[in-house]
C-alpha cells in the first residue's frame, strides 16, 4: 500500500505519522504544502498534526487552501482514503471533505493528555479492528479540539454511522463528544486524538496501532 | 478602495474566549456586562475603483477564505 504524508510549514507530526504507516508496512511518501499532485498510485493520504501555518486566520484554513490540498479534495472525490489527525482534521474540516469545524476548546485550556475513548463504529477500514464500544486510550494534543455540529448534522452522523469515536468523557466541549467523523463513503476519517502516538510499545501504549493494520489490511489488495 | 471585514462568530455558537472576557471584566468589577462575543477585523487595501464591484470580489474572498461559514458570519464596509 502506498501512503503520502502531506507537510506545511509548522506542521510536527509529519515523522510520526509516517512512521506509524510504515510500521503497518505501507511505502510512504512525504508530500511537500506546494506541490500540486500526489505521487502515481497513492491509496491512501495522511494529513497530520501540528500547527501549519501558525494557525493563521483559523486552524488548517490556510493549508486548507495549498496547492496540494486541491490534489487531496480530487483524491478523496474520485474515492481515495485519507486520514486527519489533529491539525489534519481541522484542515479537512476546513476544505468541506468533512462537515463541521473545530473551534477553541471550551475550557480555554490546551488540553494534551492520554484521554479514554469510545469506538462508536468498527464500519470503516480505520475502525474495523476494534469493536464496537470498545475502550481505548489515545493521547489528544490541541487547543482547538472543540467539534461543533449543528443539531442536524449530529442526527444525520448518527443516523449514517459516521462517528467514529466519541470521548468517554468531555474534555474540550465537542458536540456529542464527538472526537472523530467518517466521510459519507467511510473512506475519509478526521480525528483530533493522536493515534500515532500509541503505536508501538516504546510509546507506552499501542491502542492507536489497530487503526493503521486494519487501514493497511483493507488496502492491501487481495 | 478599502474594505473592511468583521468576522464574528454565528449566534447560538458558543464563544469560549468571549466567556472568558466576560468572566475578566466582571473580575474587574465591570457590572452589567451581559455577554461579550469576540470576532476578528480584516483591512483590505483593494485595487478596484467600483464599489459594487469591490463588494462582490470582497464576499467571494469571505465565502473562500477569509470566514469559516459554518460557524461564522461576516460583515463588508467598503470604505
Amino acid at each position: 500500500m502506498k501512503a503520502a504524508v502531506l507537510v506545511f510549514p509548522g506542521s510536527n507530526c509529519d515523522r510520526d505519522l509516517a512512521m506509524a504507516f510504515r510500521n503497518a508496512g505501507a511505502e510512504v511518501t512525504m508530500v511537500w504544502h506546494k506541490d500540486s499532485a500526489l505521487p502515481e498510485g497513492v491509496d491512501v493520504v495522511g494529513i497530520p498534526g501540528g500547527f501549519s501555518f501558525g494557525d493563521y486566520l483559523r486552524c488548517g484554513a490556510i493549508a486548507a487552501r495549498s496547492p496540494i490540498t486541491r490534489a487531496v479534495i480530487e483524491h478523496t472525490a474520485r474515492g481515495g482514503y485519507a486520514l486527519g489527525v489533529c491539525n489534519g482534521f481541522q484542515v479537512l474540516t476546513e476544505t468541506g471533505v468533512l462537515p463541521g469545524a473545530l473551534m477553541r476548546n471550551a475550557g480555554l485550556k490546551f488540553v494534551c493528555r492520554s484521554v479514554p475513548l469510545t469506538v462508536e463504529t468498527a464500519d470503516s477500514a480505520f475502525t474495523d479492528g476494534y469493536s464496537k464500544g470498545q475502550r481505548i486510550a489515545i493521547p489528544v494534543a490541541h487547543h482547538d479540539g472543540n467539534y461543533v455540529a449543528d443539531a442536524d448534522l449530529v442526527e444525520r452522523l448518527r443516523a449514517e454511522d459516521r462517528i467514529a469515536f466519541t470521548y468517554a468523557e468531555p474534555i474540550n466541549g465537542a458536540t456529542a463528544d464527538i472526537a472523530g467523523i467518517l466521510s459519507e463513503n467511510r473512506r475519509v476519517l478526521g480525528l483530533m486524538p493522536h493515534p500515532e502516538r500509541a503505536a508501538e510499545p516504546a510509546h507506552g501504549n499501542t491502542d492507536g496501532a489497530a487503526l493503521f493494520r486494519s487501514l493497511l489490511g483493507a488496502l492491501v489488495p487481495a | 478602495m478599502k474594505a473592511r471585514v468583521h468576522v464574528m462568530l454565528k449566534d447560538g455558537v458558543l464563544d469560549p474566549q468571549g466567556e472568558a472576557v466576560r468572566h475578566a471584566l466582571g473580575t474587574l468589577g465591570f457590572e452589567g456586562v451581559g455577554g461579550v462575543r469576540q470576532g476578528k477585523v480584516i483591512d483590505l487595501d483593494l485595487d478596484a475603483t467600483d464599489k459594487a464591484a469591490a463588494e462582490a470580489r470582497v464576499r467571494e474572498m469571505c465565502e473562500k477564505l477569509l470566514a469559516n461559514t459554518v460557524i461564522e458570519r461576516y460583515d463588508i464596509e467598503i470604505v
